[in-house]
């Protein structure tokens, strides 16, 4: 009766913090744009989880962070920094680039 | 200066389709050139405005704020989109029988040309302010020289515009009679397309549930990033690999428009013996 109990608040605390965004139970990875290259270009990131990806752009060009299979689009101005939530996500690499210079590539290794 | 160039016209290319577009569809409308025109120079205002709060508008909305308004943007156009199409199959036969004095009546200020410019302008404003953040970035960092970011920007810019004077031209030769029918179709998918990407940057700010995060794969036929994908992707809101959430937009767009038009629009002749007479037009 006890474990049900405990199962089932942690299965609700579970599932309002996959509502929230930026609620503190989501995982962080913090990924750079230094010289037209993602630093690090293959991010680990666990599966069936929400996950805020910070993108630091620490070029002197804007950047515009994009990705076609994980739906994301969002600008990142030089020296700053945005936030993107992903996921739950299922195991694969997602691979995303900047579109201001689409050489600039990188995954999302979701295992 | 060829990548600025590159990146240029394809930030251009899907306001000037759709500037192309509007152009036929406004096609033997007084003053239509004066109603664009000043929807462009608006739209290129607003888009160094908008690059120019960037910052500010990014940090909105608990960091959202870029997501909210370029969903809002989009939301617009698909309104400003809509209401056109709806007045079209109203109007749109006194328009293509321009023979008659009364078609000439309604073409000379009747067509509420403020929707399109109004489209017009949401669209330079949303693709004009990237253009702007990655020329202004790149100006800023002194890369490449000033000279060559400018040969390349223009080059960018004069290939996009011709695409769009290519569209124009190609739907100004089909016959007066039938061009509306076309073009009333383009803008349809054109505003269903939009809906699909405002659904998309509404799924990013979390704000929608994606169901289903790639309903198919065609990217192997063809990418969103090549030509005729980014083309595509303009004229019919073509996505190798859409969310779910992103066809249920598109789908819904496209009935709801084109329910409104049929219901709202000419239907059966016997219903308007006499077409165009007393008929209010909103925003006049």
């Amino acid at each position: 009766m006890m474990l049900a109990m405990q199962r089932f608040f942690l299965a609700a605390l579970l599932l309002a913090a996959a509502a929230v965004p930026g609620f503190a139970a989501d995982p962080q990875v913090t990924v750079s744009i230094k010289d037209h290259q993602f630093v690090p270009a293959d991010i680990p990131v666990p599966a069936g989880v929400k996950v805020e990806l910070i993108v630091k752009n620490e070029q002197a060009v804007n950047a515009e962070f994009e990705s076609t299979t994980l739906h994301r689009e969002k600008i990142v101005q030089a020296g700053s920094q945005i936030s993107i939530f992903v996921g739950p996500l299922s195991p694969g690499a997602y691979e995303f680039f900047d579109d201001f210079n689409q050489a600039t590539r990188g995954r999302l290794v979701v295992k | 200066m060829l990548a600025t160039a590159i990146i240029v016209f394809r930030e251009v290319l899907e306001a000037a389709l759709i500037v192309g577009i509007v152009m036929a569809a406004s096609r033997g409308a007084l003053r239509r050139g004066v109603w664009v025109g000043g929807g462009i120079a608006a739209g290129v205002l607003g888009a160094v405005g908008v690059a120019a709060g960037a910052g500010t508008i990014a940090a909105m909305a608990q960091g959202m704020g870029q997501e909210l308004f370029d969903a809002a943007i989009l939301f617009a156009a698909v309104l400003m989109l809509g209401w056109h199409n709806v007045w079209m199959a109203r109007h749109g036969r006194d328009l293509a029988s321009n023979a008659t004095q009364l078609g000439h009546d309604v073409r000379s200020g009747a067509q509420p040309l403020w929707a399109l410019a109004f489209a017009v302008g949401l669209a330079v404003l949303r693709e004009g302010s990237e253009t702007v953040l990655f020329l202004y970035g790149i100006a800023l960092a002194g890369q490449g020289g000033a000279v060559a970011m400018a040969i390349g920007g223009a080059a960018g810019l004069a290939l996009g515009v011709a695409a769009g004077v290519a569209i124009y031209w190609g739907l100004v030769s089909i016959p007066m009679r039938q061009l509306f029918t076309v073009t009333s179709w383009l803008v349809l998918l054109l505003a269903a397309g939009l809906a699909s990407q405002g659904a998309a940057f509404l799924m990013q700010a979390d704000l929608l549930p994606p169901l289903g995060s790639n309903v198919w794969d065609t990217s192997f036929l063809l990418s969103d990033q090549s030509l005729p994908g980014k083309i595509l992707h303009t004229l019919i809101g073509y996505t190798a690999q859409p969310a779910g959430i992103q066809v249920v937009f598109y789908l819904a767009t496209l009935v709801v428009i084109g329910v409104l038009m049929r219901t709202l629009g000419p239907g059966a002749p016997h219903r308007r013996p006499t077409p165009n007479t007393g008929n209010a037009v909103p925003g006049e």
